[in-house]
């Protein structure tokens, strides 16, 4: 992909904008080179933030840290790994499932709202977004939160940017809260349930008290791909413990007592635990170096299920479960079935579909984002008009 | 009516006063019997909020029973350019429901049903008006409960909640309402009805969600309401740390979390705010304290243990004086009690003004003893009784409502504080909202440009500027209509 900006202070991306708007030309907001969904975006230029780049201040007493949004992702990890902390919401590594060997960015993560199997217990992305600083499509330099925990000081910018896919402003410095790195990880593994039993099952565990910190269920024709095969024979339902060592093990043990009833279950420790999830963070099964299409799906977590019941009557379909249930990870055989996706995830009360891996061919004849309904999609422009009136970033992502 | 010449209103509208009784006509049309108010008398308790500096009295009061009715005083009103202040329960105490003359208060008190108990998916769909306290009570014998609990969960309403992003003591762990949100229906400034999220954890498109979420009903008004239910833990036990000093008490809160264990709760009370609520609740509390930690951990027995022993540790290097654990359900509940009726307590004391700074946990101590010196350059009093775990600190300026000059100084005492929680790497309000009482100050936290952003967002919900329209924002630096 060729570059046309690298700004290297947020006061030079701002002057950059300002003359592509005054230009009334279109500029394409990329990261470090992860092409993801904005590929398909035609702009006349192409502004990346990978040299605004950097770790502002980091806090870890305060829990806090900012950093410029072309930080790589892998830099703040290391350093938060160093004290101990963690980006609680646990983004994904997409470079897997998308064939890609650039570097995510922190700014990319949160413009996207990445979140991984955590987000069941720990919040999305944009709920550990503190403050953000951007700029707008005049040209404008806006602040928006802060750096404390609580914050109700004028409209919260912060989650509407977040997950706006760089359709609203360029993110050039983010603050976020950061989290203890539990020191243990054990995983309860439930064997042998179909998907409607999965969902049963892991409703109920998230009804006890033992704080499961992340639930997926991994069907049979997924299963052997977690863990080089190392899980046991059938459909595996996981559930995720977390914390000191000691309560670590205690609750593990009342969990795997609690489950016993419905099925085999077996406990993997700390090393197992934490690289089965890594997998299931990053779509391990479906990092398949193929072009075939790959939805993430959103949905109430005892329908998601359904939905994969249903499309297989009409439909070649492969998926696994994260969130308890709620998100699905479903490849198709053959073409992405965007329409019929999305009318059954209606008709099962709502949620959405998020076409993640497909060729350009089917990319470009299909809605990558779920379309909205009329009065949402609607407002959602005027809000877009307001951030950007001359329609100059990523024009054509999200509606 | 006007108690704090401090504080403006933008000037009524004429042409609406002008129509008043055309206005109340219409309304009657538009709603079934019963669900308007318009004589003075109804009127009065509709004046204020729990921000009681500043009384008005609105044009009239409409308490729709349903999402349609909402709608179709929404649609008149705007139709009209008439004013319209939202109202939950009106226990703000920033004044966000505080009405003006030509405005017609939209109150959620008669949408009080709960719709949907989805324990599978963990949430409930509640109508707006339904209170903090009764989700969490209709889920309690299931073993759910609903996180956020603001001190005034009781009367409180979901809608209000929304409406201003509220806090409360457990959000330490658990966060927010934007953090146990998932879904709303809403009407906007023209009568559209529209739904956003759902059961599904993450929604489609911008976070709408997220920025209506704290927006003090400038956006629309949600008349339902979809939350996150959460498994009540095995066992909780608030455990009371008492200080000989205000700042050891603020450095042992920094330490702890910096050593990366997060209770569900760390409430801090200095002696004024210890013998206030101990008089009213007779909870317990250490009283040859200077300061008190009310620490609240949560888990199985062994957890709970591991976790105190850790904060004990900690709190002796601090100089930590008394150590007491509750002992049984209703000692717990005694100390929570205690805690949660702070500031009606305090108000059977003195009239008071309560501040909602949040500054960085390393800042504590500083703010606190600051805030001390501020209060006394003012000849007041301050009791400090706050969220100390995520530092959203709550000093209540005592002071005498009916002396004037007083209350003058309680004011400018209070601005000093939040001018001095900005400064030191904070902000302005952490969960009570800007409202009107520091709508004023928003320029000490913000520049004109991260405002008019603010604000050009809001036009794209509200192009006319009819909802709630005199808060948040300063009048000068608005867009002209």
């Amino acid at each position: 992909m060729t570059v046309d900006f690298e700004p290297q202070s947020e006061e030079e991306a701002a002057e950059i904008v300002r003359a592509v708007a005054e230009r009334s030309a279109r500029l394409k907001l990329v990261g470090g080179g992860m092409r993801g969904i904005v590929a398909d975006v035609a702009a006349d230029a192409v502004l990346s933030t990978r040299r605004l780049c950097g770790i502002v201040s980091y806090n870890p007493a305060e829990m806090t840290m900012s950093a410029l949004s072309g930080t790589p992702v892998s830099e703040i990890e290391a350093v938060l790994t160093e004290r101990r902390q963690m980006l609680a919401f646990e983004p994904m590594d997409p470079r897997g499932i998308l064939g890609l060997t650039g570097e995510p960015t922190i700014g990319g993560v949160f413009a996207a709202n990445v979140s991984g199997p955590r987000r069941l217990s720990a919040g999305a992305a944009r709920d550990h977004l503190l403050g953000i600083r951007f700029v707008n499509g005049e040209g404008a330099v806006i602040k928006s939160g802060g750096r404390v925990m609580k914050n109700v000081t004028g409209l919260d910018l912060v989650k509407l940017l977040a997950g706006s896919h760089g359709t609203l402003g360029l993110l050039t410095e983010v603050t976020f809260k950061v989290l203890p790195l539990p020191p243990a990880s054990a995983t309860v593994v439930l064997s042998d349930l179909n998907d409607a039993e999965a969902a049963g099952a892991m409703a109920r565990v998230m009804a006890m008290p033992y704080e499961v910190s992340a639930a997926a269920h991994l069907p049979e024709s997924v299963r052997g791909r977690f863990l080089g095969g190392a899980l046991p024979d059938g459909p595996a339902t996981v559930l995720r413990l977390e914390g000191l060592t000691a309560t670590v093990s205690a609750r593990a043990e009342k969990l795997a007592q609690a489950c016993s009833v419905a099925g085999p279950v077996a406990v993997l420790e700390d090393g197992a635990s934490r690289k089965l999830w890594r997998e299931i963070r990053d779509v391990a099964p479906y990092a398949d170096g193929t072009e075939r299409a790959l939805w993430c799906i959103s949905i109430a977590p005892t329908s998601g299920h359904q939905l994969v019941a249903a499309l297989r009557l009409e439909t070649g379909v492969d998926a696994f479960y994260d969130w308890q249930g709620g998100r699905v990870w479903l490849r198709m055989e053959a073409d992405p079935e965007a329409a019929l996706i999305r009318r059954f995830i209606k008709a099962l009360g709502g949620g959405h579909a998020r076409l993640i891996r497909a060729s350009a061919a089917m990319r470009a004849a299909t809605p990558v984002f779920e379309p909205e309904a009329p009065a949402v999609a609607a407002l959602s422009a005027r809000v877009r008009e307001k951030f950007d009136p001359k329609g100059i970033f990523n024009p054509g992502l999200m509606g | 009516m006007r108690v704090s010449d401090q504080i403006a209103f933008l000037a009524p509208r004429r042409s609406v006063l002008d129509r008043r009784e055309a206005i109340i006509a219409d309304l009657a049309d538009l709603l079934p019997p019963g669900c308007l108010v318009s004589d003075i008398r109804g009127l009065v308790p509709f004046e204020t909020d729990a921000f009681i500096a500043y009384r008005q009295l609105p044009l009239a009061v409409t308490l729709p029973e349903t999402t349609a009715q909402v709608a179709a005083v929404l649609k008149y009103c705007g139709r009209y350019g008439i004013p319209v202040v939202p109202r939950g329960a009106g226990t703000s105490l920033c004044g966000g429901a505080i009405p003006q003359e030509d405005a017609v208060v939209i109150g959620l008190s008669k949408m009080t049903r709960i719709l949907d108990i989805d324990l599978a998916n963990r949430t409930a769909t509640v109508e707006a008006g339904v209170t903090n306290i009764n989700i969490s009570e209709a889920v309690m014998p299931e073993g759910f409960f609903y996180a956020p609990d603001p001190s005034s969960q009781l009367a409180c309403t979901i809608g209000g909640n929304i409406g201003m992003n509220s806090g409360g003591a457990h959000c330490l762990k658990y966060g927010v309402t934007t953090n146990n949100l998932l879904g709303v229906k809403m009407v906007l400034f023209d009568g559209t009805i529209i739904e956003l999220g759902g059961k599904a954890l993450d929604a489609a498109g911008y976070d709408l969600l997220g920025l209506i979420c704290g927006s003090e009903g400038q956006l629309g008004i949600v008349t339902e309401a979809t939350v996150r239910l959460l498994a009540r833990p095995e066992g909780a036990r608030p455990v009371l740390f008492g200080f000989s000093s205000s700042e050891e008490a603020g450095a042992c809160v920094a330490e702890v979390i910096g050593a990366g264990i997060i209770p569900v709760a760390i409430e801090f009370m200095d002696k004024p705010a210890i013998s206030i609520c101990e008089a009213f609740a007779k909870a317990g509390y250490p009283m040859d304290v200077e300061a008190l930690l009310i620490v609240e951990v949560e888990g199985s027995e062994a957890e709970m243990e591991a976790t105190l022993t850790s904060i004990i540790e900690i709190a002796r290097r601090h100089g930590v004086t008394t150590i007491r654990e509750s002992q049984s359900a209703t000692e717990a509940a005694l100390i929570w009690k205690g805690r949660k009726s702070a500031f009606g307590a305090t108000g059977r004391i003195a009239d008071y003004i309560c501040m909602d700074g949040t500054v960085p946990l390393s800042q504590l101590s500083h703010v606190l003893r600051k805030t001390g010196e501020i209060v006394a350059r003012y000849g007041l009093r301050v009791a400090n009784v706050f969220h100390a775990g995520d530092g959203n600190m709550h000093p209540l300026i005592l002071y005498n409502i009916n002396d004037p000059e007083d209350a003058a100084r309680a004011e400018q005492a209070g601005n000093d504080i939040l001018r001095l929680c900005v400064d030191a790497g904070g902000c302005l309000t952490g969960e009570h909202g800007v409202g009107i009482e520091k709508r004023d100050l928003m320029l000490h936290q913000f520049s004109q440009a991260d405002l008019d952003q603010q604000m050009a967002a809001r036009a794209a919900f509200d192009p006319q500027w009819i909802m709630n329209p005199s808060k948040v924002f300063p009048l000068e630096g608005r867009p002209a209509a």
